[in-house]
């Protein structure tokens, strides 16, 4: 659904525009309009903009409950928003596409998680399989016995780039929460994407482990000339990882300014 | 300087609530509605005291076992264990659908859901005595009728539990497939029956237990197994062969029950 067409309403100059923002969404990955959210009466979302161009990194920060959970969620529609657009990869993803189309644009999008959400019983090597899904369905892509020849040497492609190839026979229960975050980070380079989402990816590790996972992680996706939205509590890593700061504070958007020139101390008023 | 007042001390808290009317009233015909069981029931001491004699007096008629009929008895016993063996396999099998069907979180439709819940429902209500009933009369005397009984009464059993196992299984990692554009069918097998698979077992296990049990009755209404001899040698008086009979029962019960809880303790 185009800018225009989801404010019906609007005088003839607001159009004109939305039909030049609509144009620059185009050349985006992902273009937000005037997003609202709310869970029974509390609303989180209170009309989110914004942009992410190709091969950007932008950082979302902003205090617990600020929602940029949701935002992330919303813009996979892993919840639906009450209002507005989102613009993911060139399709609408708020105008209600049927299942296989919302599944062919979410097999274009990584989602990192924080607590990795990894199947526990199953092994690593399994566990990073399941990013094949993105790509093919199917009995050979549930478990790894039974996937195909190329399909278990990239999995362990996938694990060898997060420096886990050793532990690929290792049931995900018995892993570290920062090895876990690897093996979730494998899972998202299995699924080959063009843009990655990642919700707080180490807010769950030691301060040691995040670092290292963080690194690697923004690394990794600068390899693979993926573009970055991340959300972080960590201003130091909005900092050092991102080209663009969004902020967000109770549900509206404090700040969107390149990177380049912020200042932690600045930063921090953020979370005032 | 003048001393703080003593702080007047907290009341505890009551150690029992006092019933509202509406509750005590409930009470009160739960209590009425016991005693009018007691009574329905015809609990009757006295008579248990006067009968015993006669438990110890059939005791004795069935010592020693007869042992002479153990090769009928021990392919009736091995019929037994075939029927709960393949009935539980058959009703595990088909209960997992029906389960996922009857999961909130996986039914493609509210309807469908409570239609899977119902039909389980009436699984697990219905005694295998009574499925064995139908059975008997669908099919014909025989083990396939207790087997299709068990089967049932093993969908009953098991949808329940696997329905719940997977209700109740993490919903992240079902999330993050969700988000790779997994199919619901890649979903379902990559990460919920994974993290439900050791109540899944648990609970196939159970219902071995409990078909080994139930497949002994089965043959009292002729759907085949052991139940059938044992009625014959009471009916008969011949008691030394029923106490055999019972005996080999006690085994199979016992031997299952022992393996099944050994297999639990490996695989979990």
């Amino acid at each position: 659904m185009s800018v225009a067409a989801t404010y019906p309403s609007v005088r003839p100059g607001i159009r004109e525009a939305a039909a030049s923002q609509e144009a620059a969404a185009a050349v985006c990955e992902l273009a937000v309009r005037d997003l609202h959210k709310s869970f029974d009466r509390l609303r989180v979302l209170k009309g989110v903009s914004f942009d992410v161009s190709t091969g950007a990194s932008v950082a979302l920060i902003g205090a617990n409950g600020s929602g940029k959970s949701t935002l992330l969620r919303c813009c996979l529609r892993l919840l639906e928003p009450d209002a507005g657009s989102v613009r993911l990869l060139g399709q609408d993803i708020a105008g209600r596409p049927g299942p296989a189309a919302l599944r062919r644009l979410r097999a274009q999008v990584g989602f990192v998680f924080q607590r990795h959400n990894l199947v526990p019983r199953l092994c690593a090597l399994t566990n990073v399989l399941h990013g094949v899904q993105a790509r093919h369905g199917g009995p050979r892509s549930w478990f790894h016995p039974l996937a195909r020849k190329a399909d278990r040497e990239e999995a362990l492609h996938c694990l060898e780039m997060v420096g886990l190839a050793d532990q690929a026979a290792k049931r995900a229960d018995t892993l570290s929460g920062g090895q876990s975050q690897r093996v979730a980070i494998a899972r998202t380079l299995m699924q080959r994407p063009r843009m990655v989402f990642a919700d707080e990816p180490v807010a769950s590790l030691d301060p040691s482990a995040g670092e290292e996972v963080m690194e690697l992680f923004v690394r990794l996706m600068r390899e693979e000339g993926v573009t970055l939205l991340f959300s972080s509590h960590h201003l130091r890593h909005a900092l050092d990882y991102s080209d663009r700061l969004i902020a967000l504070r109770g549900g509206v958007k404090l700040l969107d300014a390149p990177t380049a020139g912020q200042s932690l101390d600045a930063l921090k008023s953020v979370y005032a | 300087m003048q001393s703080p007042a003593p702080a007047k001390p907290r009341p505890l808290p009551p150690r029992f609530e006092r019933p509202g009317v509406v509750r005590f009233l409930a009470y009160l015909v739960a209590l009425a509605f016991f005693i009018l069981a007691l009574e329905g029931a015809r609990i009757s001491l006295s008579d248990l005291v006067t009968g015993l004699p006669y438990m110890g007096d059939l005791l004795g008629r069935m010592v020693p076992p007869d042992i002479s009929r153990i090769g009928p008895i021990s392919r009736a016993l091995l019929e037994t264990f075939q029927m709960a063996l393949v009935g539980t396999a058959l009703g595990v099998v088909l209960s997992l659908p029906l389960a996922i069907l009857a999961t909130r979180r996986l039914s493609p439709h509210p309807l469908v859901y409570y239609g899977a819940r119902g039909l389980i429902s009436w699984f697990r209500t219905v005694p295998d005595l009574i499925w064995a009933l139908f059975f008997v009369v669908t099919v014909g005397l025989g083990p396939f009728a207790g087997t299709l009984a068990l089967m049932v009464d093993t969908m009953g059993f098991c949808g329940k539990f696997f329905a719940e196992a997977m209700e109740e299984t993490e919903p992240g990692p079902q999330e993050a497939l969700t988000a790779l554009g997994a199919r619901r069918s890649g979903v379902i097998c990559s990460a919920v029956i994974p993290a439900a698979m050791p109540s899944f077992i648990n609970t196939a296990l159970f219902s071995l237990e409990k078909a080994t049990r139930s497949s002994v009755v089965l043959g009292l209404v002729g759907a085949g197994g052991i139940g059938i001899e044992l009625k014959v040698a009471m009916d008969l008086f011949e008691y030394p062969t029923a106490a055999t009979i019972i005996l080999c029962i006690f085994a199979l019960v016992l031997a299952v029950e022992r393996v099944s809880s050994s297999l639990r303790q490996r695989i979990l």
